[in-house]
């Protein structure tokens, strides 16, 4: 098409520089923006001048360390124990306050710890929250991306058969997409409720009361697990169509070979219709993981992170700091860190999807 | 024989129905406790979550709880916000994303590629990783408006509409949609005289319905669901969209019927605008997966 007609550089700039100079604005200049921030002590309102204090911002969210201790021993060499029979280990305080011979332990806490033998190993983490966001969120996406890509795959299958009214269940199916992401995670809190929760009232007439009632969100054990559940439950309609997209560009004549061959269901969708959903599968999985990383509507409104940073996650860390601390500077390592997660993926997703010579 | 598997049929065709309809609850159940409760006092609303009275507009019914949300919040304040940020956004990005895409497809000028470039890599930047800096930036941007030049945009409409006018996805979508039209037709209205303008206007647009309808969806879900940044830049309730407002009912003595009321309020229209256009809906979100 390159003719003197289509060709024109004021014109161009004219109609993509509105669009170019917003997103540079709005988009990269943040982006790059983070990048810089990561690396000063930059706060929203501060007397102090921003200072460029190198990496440790990254240090300080990302320090790790490990503490292998043996148990006390009474002068006889005997294990001393606690009053309730337990092993004595030494205070971890002594070696993570200015201990000059363990200045690499210093003003890190415990994180977590495991018995080996008669020794205890911690692990020490210089911020322990931080540490159990990103656990937080790791388990989040490694959940919620198979569960939820496999159940849109099977309404997607359900949903692509030939019946009458069809149309009318991928409509419903689909309806929790449409709805805001706060909505719902209010909605939910009546479900989870400890006492009047519609879980509880049902699991309870399920089971003719046997089934304790359970806090299913201020329980540190089932808080997480309640959140998965639902982000599942709102999104996994959107999915449903993008698999659905899918399975119609696979050509009827294929299915129709494999019904003359005489193949079972199963066989049909094992050699016909999976390999036809290669790059749509991996595409879902890819936006999932990308959304399940940004978690944080839910969490915000759900539980604030609690209960003991049990559903902690590294947005929900990034808004806290950045916005509610006002400590830009350490709300952009974590947004730095979380990008860093996110190009890792899509980086993957170029390479699973690349064209095969 | 013939009769048995008739019978086979009609059972096999029951039992689909069936597990269909049963998915089918699983996804509806929240949103029919929201209405039913909407309409019902506190005291029942809680007392019937124990049986399937909780989905049923069953008891003391009225419009109570709506009257009572209206007069505790600024409720038509809140909506009118949304609706402003909302509208004004998807007009503007539907112009400025569909010209920025013309200019990238129809026309050869010095730049092209590495824009278009640049502007897809930014697809992989999530919204989270720049919300904080971006605060900064906000705090600090000058605008001309009626009270003269003024620094800081925090607390106003244009905070929660100009960052979201120009973004990867819907001028990626319009790029596509571009591509597929042909391109004689656009060299020919050139040949003959036509402005940029008028063939932009003129030849391309009123082709461009289905690609508009997709863009214009997707940006009003992600605008009228913005939470995030109005948690963040807005204060002022003055400027409060309806997501932000919800806060206003979990001050003081919470009414959870007033809650359900307003929930309703705000979910209500989203849901009876995608069940009335629910192919459209369902179209363009079919068509965002094409992009892999």
């Amino acid at each position: 098409m390159a003719s003197k007609f289509t060709r024109s550089n004021s014109t161009g700039w004219l109609m993509a520089g509105p669009a170019a100079v917003l997103m540079g604005l709005f988009i990269v200049l943040p982006f790059l923006f983070a990048i810089g921030l990561s690396f000063t002590n930059q706060r929203l309102i501060s007397p102090n001048p921003t200072q460029f204090v190198g990496l440790s911002n990254y240090s300080q969210l990302l320090g790790i360390g490990l503490l292998t201790l043996e148990p006390e021993r009474d002068d006889a060499g005997e294990i001393l124990r606690e009053e309730d029979g337990t092993v004595s280990y030494p205070a971890l305080r002594g070696y993570t306050r200015n201990n000059p011979d363990y200045p690499q332990f210093d003003g890190m806490r415990e994180w977590f710890s495991v018995s080996l033998g008669e020794s205890r190993t911690y692990v020490l983490a210089r911020d322990v929250v931080f540490a159990k966001a990103v656990v937080n969120t790791i388990i989040f996406v490694l959940v919620v991306a198979p569960v939820q890509g496999g159940l849109a795959l099977v309404l997607a299958l359900l949903i692509n058969q030939k019946l009458r009214g069809i149309n009318v269940f991928r409509a419903i199916y689909f309806m929790p997409v449409v709805v805001s992401i706060v909505v719902v995670s209010l909605l939910w809190r009546f479900i989870y409720d400890g006492q009047s929760g519609l879980l509880n009232n049902l699991l309870g007439a399920l089971t003719f009361g046997a089934f304790p009632r359970i806090d299913w969100l201020g329980n540190p054990s089932t808080a997480l697990g309640a959140i998965i559940a639902m982000s599942i439950w709102q999104a996994v309609g959107f999915h449903m169509v993008i698999w659905l997209s899918g399975l119609q560009t696979i050509s009827p004549s294929l299915y129709e070979a494999a019904a003359i061959e005489g193949a079972s269901k199963w066989q049909t969708f094992r050699y016909v219709t999976w390999p036809g959903l290669r790059n749509t599968a991996v595409l879902v999985l890819i936006v999932i993981t990308m959304q399940a990383f940004a978690l944080f509507a839910q969490i915000d409104v759900m539980t604030s992170g609690g209960p003991l940073d049990s559903t902690q996650t590294i947005v929900f860390q990034a808004v806290e700091r950045g916005y509610g601390k006002q400590d830009i500077s350490g709300g952009s390592t974590i947004s730095v860190i979380l990008f860093v997660f996110v190009l890792a993926i899509s980086l993957l997703q170029r390479w699973l999807t690349r064209e095969k010579k | 024989m013939a009769q048995l598997s008739a019978d086979n049929h009609g059972l096999r065709l029951a039992v689909r129905y069936t597990v269909l309809g049963l998915i089918a609850l699983i996804f509806v159940f929240p949103l029919v406790f929201m209405l039913m409760s909407s309409l019902k006092p506190d005291a029942q609303l809680l007392s019937d979550t124990r049986s399937l009275r909780a989905f049923l507009p069953v008891g003391d019914i009225s419009l109570d709880n709506y009257f009572d949300a209206f007069r505790r919040a600024p409720v038509g304040l809140f909506i009118f916000n949304s609706v402003i940020v909302t509208g004004v956004t998807v007009a503007l990005t539907l112009f400025i994303c569909s010209a920025a895409a013309f200019a990238f497809v129809f026309i050869d000028w010095r730049g092209r590629d590495l824009v278009l470039t640049l502007i897809l890599a930014t697809l992989i930047v999530p919204f989270e990783t720049i919300a904080i800096p971006l605060l900064l930036i906000a705090s600090k941007l000058p605008w001309l408006g009626l009270d003269g030049l003024t620094y800081g945009w925090l607390n106003s409409y244009q905070v929660q509409i100009v960052p979201f006018i120009a973004d990867g996805l819907t001028i990626f979508l319009f790029v596509q949609y571009f591509k597929d039209l042909p391109g004689e037709l656009i060299e020919a209205a050139r040949v003959e005289g036509a402005s940029w303008w008028q063939v932009y206007r003129r030849v391309v647009m009123p082709l461009a319905g289905p690609v508009l309808a997709t863009a214009a969806i997707l940006k009003f879900l992600v605008m009228y669901n913005q939470y995030l940044w109005p948690l963040m830049v807005v204060q002022e309730e003055r400027y409060r969209p309806v997501m932000v407002g919800l806060q206003y009912f979990f001050q003081l003595n919470r009414a959870w019927g007033e809650i359900m009321a307003y929930l309703s309020l705000i979910t209500v229209p989203v849901l009876a605008f995608y069940l009335f256009l629910q192919r459209a809906f369902i179209a363009s979100i079919a068509s965002t997966g094409v992009k892999g």
